[in-house]
């Protein structure tokens, strides 16, 4: 589990940028934790890519294997290094041509 | 009617067939780039068996063994009751390609599958034969 911001953030982008991974990450994000068995019965993704992402995810930090007896176990989404990954995004999506038209106008006016 | 029944990937490894088929072959080979844990009984009829941490395992029996060119073997189709006896059938084909080697995977069986599980595991394995072959390269790249 990376514990600096930027390998944070990479970590989230990468895990975004596959399908199959947004769709087990909306789903835990919606209906809560889940078995990689429930998981299966709700995505179109087979039991076996779900195992293997579900690795990669928990490797990640992005989500959590709850204790319990095998394929009993339960996977919680993490919501922390989603929030680092939100915060690059709030940066980037950040208006900055308002404030200074509004500056330039109110600079215009007072010349 | 008539669904596709096989899959068939190929892709040149920078590495000699022998380490490619160790890859494919071993225990260890097997748990470093496709299960998280893996055994292997390395004959034909032997078991063998990949198991990730939440709990998946697949049950998988050794058919063919012709090292370093050809390994074949049979697994459970995932979205099947693990007590069906259906199963898909891999081959790995090693050739010398160079310095290197091509492998080809083909998988055949998915004509046997219910209308209703075929679609997700004949696109299931067809992206999984190619994120897996991209493991396996990564796996032998970084020794």
């Amino acid at each position: 589990m990376p514990d600096d911001i930027e390998a944070i953030a990479e970590q989230v982008f990468t895990a975004l940028a596959d399908p199959s991974r947004r769709a087990i990450l909306a789903a835990l994000a919606s209906g809560g934790p889940a078995t990689a068995t429930d998981l299966a019965a709700r995505l179109p993704i087979t039991r076996q890519a779900i195992a293997k992402h579900l690795g990669l995810l928990t490797e990640a930090g992005l989500v959590t294997a709850e204790p319990g007896e095998r394929r009993r176990i339960r996977y919680r989404l993490r919501s922390a290094p989603m929030k680092v990954a939100q915060q690059f995004l709030a940066a980037l999506a950040r208006d900055w041509d308002s404030p200074l038209d509004a500056l330039k106008e109110h600079l215009d006016r007072g010349a | 009617m008539g669904f596709p029944d096989r899959i068939e990937r190929t892709v040149a490894l920078a590495h000699p067939p022998t380490r490619v088929w160790a890859a494919l072959t071993t225990a260890e080979g097997l748990a470093a780039w496709f299960g998280e844990e893996a055994d292997i009984d390395l004959r034909p009829g032997g078991a063998a068996r990949m198991r990730w941490a939440s709990g998946y395992s697949v049950e998988m029996r050794v058919e063919r063994v012709e090292e370093p060119e050809v390994f074949g073997f049979t697994w459970q189709i995932e979205e099947l009751p693990d007590d069906d006896p259906r199963r898909t059938y891999v081959e790995f084909t090693l050739e010398p390609d160079g310095a290197g080697t091509r492998l080809t995977v083909v998988e055949t069986g998915f004509a046997q599958l219910p209308e209703d599980a075929y679609r997700k595991v004949y696109d299931g394995h067809t992206q999984g034969w190619a994120s897996e072959l991209g493991e396996l390269a990564g796996y032998l790249d970084a020794r």
